[in-house]
């Protein structure tokens, strides 16, 4: 086989999927996802420091159903990839590699990130209503 | 046959000629990011529906635009990494690879200064 054509790992297609793997690949889906969401983030900020009228834009935006639909993702996104990422960083220091402790940790980002979202959520429009 | 010892070959580079430094700043970023990102997401949840006075003078307060300058900078550094070693891993052929990481850092770079712009910007309106 040519060095052209060498398959590249990671190979994603030919393992059957599972949690940790489910995990890991969405690590990778939400970072990416992130990236993106800076967008979102830089805009808004730009559109503060430009003045009310423009902050008005944005606001008006942001609120909307779109708006809200990529703040929802991006907040899921964001809380996933923050306790994944703290699984990671133990994974890095040594700790939590026995399959028990990987799938018990899995599952805990799992639970973890949809918690902190719901929270977030309901926080939020709570904090607005008051 | 290389003069070198092993040790001076590896010492500090591999073959990306560059060690284990872009690995340890993508965990030093993380680091940096864990209470960043905690704390920007706990303050926006309270700040949600204010106008723009009351935000701009949130984000415009010394200690809340240094964080958020922080949180700019430890996030598109966080993300300029991790993307590369996504194009690393999945875009074939040596071109294509290069000119993506390249678009990837300029871009990153470059909204990067624009959210710190913008924040120094509304601390000085202040």
């Amino acid at each position: 086989m040519s060095a052209e054509n060498r398959p590249l790992s990671p190979h994603l297609q030919v393992y059957r999927p599972q949690l940790t793997s489910v995990l890991s690949i969405l690590h990778r889906i939400t970072g990416i996802a992130l990236a993106v969401g800076t967008l979102l983030l830089v805009y808004w900020l730009v559109a503060l420091s430009i003045g009310p009228a423009a902050y008005a834009d944005a606001q008006w935006f942001l609120s909307s159903i779109l708006g809200r639909l990529l703040i929802f993702g991006w907040s899921l996104t964001l809380f996933y990839h923050l306790c994944n990422g703290i699984r990671h960083l133990f994974w890095d220091a040594g700790y939590g590699f026995e399959l028990e402790n990987a799938y018990r940790s899995g599952w805990a980002v799992v639970i973890a990130s949809l918690t902190l979202t719901v929270l977030a959520w309901v926080i939020g429009y709570a904090l607005m209503g008051a | 046959m290389s003069l070198r010892t092993p040790l001076a070959r590896v010492r500090h580079l591999g073959s990306a000629k560059d060690g284990t430094g872009h690995w340890w700043m993508q965990r030093v970023t993380a680091i940096a990011l864990v209470p960043l990102t905690i704390w920007f997401v706990a303050a926006l949840v309270f700040h949600l529906g204010a106008g723009y006075e009351a935000t701009a003078a949130w984000i415009g307060h010394p200690i809340t635009g240094c964080l958020m300058i922080l949180l700019i900078v430890a996030t598109f550094y966080h993300a300029v990494l991790g993307l590369q070693v996504v194009i690393e891993d999945y875009v074939h052929g040596e071109g294509k690879k290069i000119a993506a990481i390249l678009l990837v850092k300029f871009a990153g770079i470059l909204l990067g200064l624009a959210g710190v712009v913008a924040v120094l910007k509304t601390i000085l309106g202040q």
